[in-house]
């Protein structure tokens, strides 16, 4: 095989896996810190798709610059769901959330193709016309800019989590809810805003997709499919997890896509979740349950 | 009348009607009521694993799809008649589900990673007869209408009517004497307390396996009727997620882990899809029907989590006893 095909394969791996990430690690804040998988990640990722589309051809915003009006609208979302309806499920048994939140995502899902109809959609953005070369590889200008902007989020988000009060406090309330509630925590706050921060990152990661790959509202459960595939590839629950496995998930499907054939590229990423789901549940970087 | 006939001469009632029923019926309602059969069949092959073992599966149509190619296949080429070919397909996704299952019970999965599990083997069956030409790759399988009843294929809708309330029938009839075994006890046992049934001693790995392979059974022979009934077979229609999301919400909303939930749930969502498909199918309607079922899911869990027919059957129950 080529060198410059296989160098090609990894580099654009590499620069969707920052998206990837960023879907992932959405996915495992929440359930890192209420303990709950959420179903309808990729519905929300989606509407952060259709909002950045909204944007780009109604007011001509580049979605390098609307990813961050289309995260707000998807924190609100995010807050209003965990508000109205999980906060609800929050003690009954996982498989009662695991609907709760699939029906949410059919909602969501299906106001989307009433507003929009079923026509695939691509956000306009003038970046996509711009491609580098490095040598004998090409980078896409959009896509670079997805990456660096992706990464840039989920640095944040670890300072956060990391340096500020209500972030320290987070971790807390995933380590012990109980012992966070009696030293005082306000944990229905701790939950919404995390909810709001996960539906954000994925909404982001959808605006920023939106100019790259074409997308309509049935694209929603696949891209659940594949945050849970890369959350559990990296450990539910890990923040670093959710980073590499973003990564990792991202290069195995494009080298995938290289050696098998562009269809095939997912029975990759399945293949590895199969394998870790058996031998290693708990993930390649999650502590062992 | 003592307590214990009153249900059967109902559902005797109810039998006798839906045989007599398609003499008046429209062409159209005998459709309806056909989608109503198949998928109340679907729901109860579900409900084995889903409802009563406790063990939700979001791939179930990892079964319809084996059931359905092996079926179509072996009729293509070998010219065998889809009634025995059914029984292959069912055996096939019998052995599909004793792979998934014993893959995850052994290794110990439960909850959202038994889920992933089923999904991500539904989806690998999906991308892999995407990739094989032998199995009609992305294009899918069409099956030629020949009208032969040896071949499931009928020239009056009225046949296929029959041939689903058959099928329904046998699947609630198969469920009702699970649930009256000492399988269905233990199922039931697990579903409620794993750790506890195994503290007792029961063999909760044999038991969940024996579920999910009757479960995988009986979907793999509904896979045979939809592929005759629909004359052809798309990878992404009958491996993809959201079939297995049809199969599974209707047995919730009707009551999973009961006899008759999946019937009552399919009695509610069946027609809806249907009417959506005829009236809400012009631009800017598709989709609304979801969005209702949506709806509904969130509903049930919130309000009544154990699905209709609990609460069907308590006001049932406080009516007669309020007049007797």
């Amino acid at each position: 095989m080529d060198t410059t095909l296989i160098a090609q394969g990894l580099l654009s791996g590499v620069l969707f896996g920052g998206v990837y990430s960023l879907m992932a690690v959405g996915l495992t804040l929440i359930f890192g810190v209420m303990r709950i998988v959420n179903f309808a990640h990729g519905d929300m990722m989606v509407w952060g798709m259709y909002l950045a589309w909204l944007l780009a051809t109604r007011l001509g915003l580049e979605p390098t610059v609307g990813f961050a009006l289309a995260a707000a609208a998807l924190f609100v979302l995010g807050v209003v769901v965990q508000r109205g309806l999980v906060d609800r499920v929050q003690d009954a048994p996982h498989e009662m959330q695991i609907l709760l939140l699939l029906g949410v995502g059919l909602v969501l899902e299906n106001v989307a193709l009433v507003a929009f109809g079923p026509d695939p959609q691509r956000a306009p953005s003038g970046l996509s016309r711009i491609t580098l070369w490095l040598g004998p590889v090409f980078i896409d200008m959009a896509r670079l800019v997805a990456f660096t902007v992706a990464l840039a989020l989920t640095g944040g988000l670890w300072l956060f989590l990391r340096r500020t009060d209500l972030g320290r406090t987070m971790r807390a309330t995933a380590d012990n809810p109980y012992g966070a509630l009696v030293v005082g925590t306000d944990v229905r706050r701790v939950y919404a805003t995390a909810f709001g921060i996960g539906a954000a990152c994925v909404g982001a990661a959808g605006a920023l997709v939106s100019p790259i790959l074409p997308f309509s509202p049935s694209a929603g459960l696949p891209a659940s499919v594949a945050s849970f595939n890369i959350v559990i590839i990296g450990g539910m629950g890990s923040l670093p997890g959710a980073f590499a496995g973003g990564l990792i998930v991202s290069v195995a499907e494009s080298l995938g896509a290289l050696f098998l054939a562009p269809s095939m590229k997912e029975l990759v990423s399945f293949g590895l979740l199969i394998v870790i789901l058996l031998l290693r549940p708990a993930g390649l970087f999650g502590r062992r349950a | 009348m003592s307590a214990s006939r009153g249900p059967l001469l109902l559902g005797a009632a109810t039998i006798l009607t839906l045989l007599v029923l398609p003499a008046v019926l429209s062409s159209y309602a005998v459709t309806v009521f056909i989608f109503i059969f198949f998928y109340g069949y679907l729901g109860q092959a579900w409900n084995v694993l889903g409802g009563y073992a406790g063990q939700l599966s979001a791939g179930h149509a990892a079964f319809v799809g084996v059931g359905g190619y092996a079926t179509t296949l072996l009729s293509m080429h070998w010219g065998l008649s889809p009634w025995i070919g059914m029984l292959v397909g069912g055996v096939l996704a019998a052995a599909l589900g004793a792979v998934i299952g014993g893959l995850g019970f052994r290794f110990g999965l439960r909850g959202f990673y038994f889920v992933l599990l089923t999904v991500a083997f539904a989806e690998v069956c999906r991308i892999i007869t995407l990739n094989t030409e032998a199995m009609g790759g992305a294009l899918g399988l069409y099956i030629t209408f020949t009208g032969n009843p040896w071949q499931l294929q009928f020239q009056d809708n009225r046949a296929y009517y029959y041939v689903a309330l058959g099928l329904m029938l046998l699947a609630t009839g198969v469920v009702a004497l699970v649930e009256r075994s000492r399988l269905g006890a233990y199922l039931v046992a697990i579903r409620e307390d794993e750790d506890a049934a195994e503290a007792l001693g029961v063999d909760t790995f044999r038991y969940k396996l024996c579920a999910i392979v009757l479960s995988a059974f009986l979907t793999g022979l509904g896979g045979a009727f939809y592929a005759n009934y629909l004359f052809s077979l798309q990878p992404n229609a009958v491996f993809g997620i959201p079939l297995s999301v049809d199969i599974i919400i209707r047995p919730v909303i009707g009551g999973a882990g009961t006899l008759l939930g999946p019937l009552l749930g399919s009695l509610i969502l069946s027609p809806l899809a249907e009417i959506a498909r005829i009236y809400f199918s012009r631009p800017g309607w598709t989709g609304l029907h979801l969005v209702v079922y949506g709806v509904l899911l969130i509903g049930t869990v919130l309000f009544v989590p154990q699905g209709a027919y609990p609460h069907l059957r308590r006001a049932w129950t406080r009516r007669r006893s309020g007049t007797a």
